[in-house]
């Protein structure tokens, strides 16, 4: 049992694991009915599932003696983007009103999507 | 001295940040590129300045390193919560709800922040900001209690981002 053979099977377990959420994150976008909770599978494949994935391509990198830093830039540029990108959709759902329009905020008078000059009309 | 600082560090987090990356993508810690990711790092914070008016001027490294375990620790767990409901509650027993969090935090970098904190964290998702962003609309994928999660994001997330961002 080397280094490398541990290393190796590490790597395969965080890759069997990372599948295993971006399936789950896929079958979500598939199964939910309403385009409000689709939205919440997207966001699971790219934290955990991505996350391992990047974690065994790097063990498996470190293990062969070519050690990689670049998974870690990937993580770290996938954790700032996603957030905007689902905020994106998110907005486009409640503007379009395909979705349940949310109630009113505690403290202002509306949603700044609902803030427009179109929302006056009916 | 320190106004000489001021002038060639506008952001010193940033010039920190930029030399990370810089050696993080040549793949490579070496004296050369260390040294040439700090020029860049000193060279970019100073031209773009003028794009940054009011950023924040108090901000703590250390609490923002125990919020970032924080957060990746709820990651790892609301994860696994997350595929629990996605395998096994039918649609029809799913209970999504808006909740409207009334926010305490009015640095724009620090909303951005929980916004993101929210969106991350499976299970909640954070949609929309008020016209004058005193509130954050975020959605819940399934909950009995909304008012529990509201009270979850204000005691575990936002509170430690007003003592960081102070």
């Amino acid at each position: 049992m080397t280094l490398e053979m541990i290393a190796g099977f590490v790597a395969g377990l965080c890759l069997l694991i990372g599948s295993f959420f971006v399936l789950v994150g896929a079958i979500g976008l598939l199964k939910f009915n309403d385009s409000m909770c689709r939205l919440h599978a997207p966001t699971k494949v790219g934290t955990v599932g991505i996350g391992m994935m990047l974690l065994a391509s790097m063990l498996n990198a470190i293990a062969a003696g070519t050690g990689s830093m670049h998974e870690l830039l990937i993580m770290a540029f996938l954790f700032v983007t996603a957030p905007v990108s689902a905020n994106f959709i998110a907005k486009v759902n409640i503007h379009r009103r395909s979705c349940e329009t949310p109630p009113p905020p505690l403290e202002d008078d509306t949603w700044s999507t609902l803030n427009s000059p179109e929302a006056e009309q009916p | 001295m320190a106004r000489a600082f001021n002038w060639l560090l506008p952001h010193p987090l940033l010039t920190l940040i930029l030399t990370v990356v810089w050696v993080l993508l040549q793949n490579n810690v070496s004296a050369g590129m260390v040294v040439f990711g700090i020029i860049l790092g000193i060279i970019i914070p100073l031209i773009t300045s003028a794009w940054w008016p009011d950023r924040p001027k108090g901000f703590r490294l250390g609490k923002m390193f125990v919020y970032s375990v924080i957060v990746i620790w709820d990651i790892l767990v609301a994860n696994v919560q997350v595929a629990w409901i996605v395998l096994t509650v039918p649609n029809a027993k799913l209970k999504p709800a808006w909740i409207a969090i009334p926010l305490e935090l009015r640095q724009p970098e620090a909303i951005t922040v929980l916004a993101g904190t929210i969106t991350l964290t499976p299970g909640t998702v954070s949609s929309d900001l008020s016209d004058e962003g005193h509130s954050l609309l975020v959605h819940v994928l399934h909950t009995d209690d909304p008012d529990g999660v509201r009270d979850d994001i204000k005691n575990r997330y936002e509170r430690r981002l007003l003592e960081i961002f102070s």
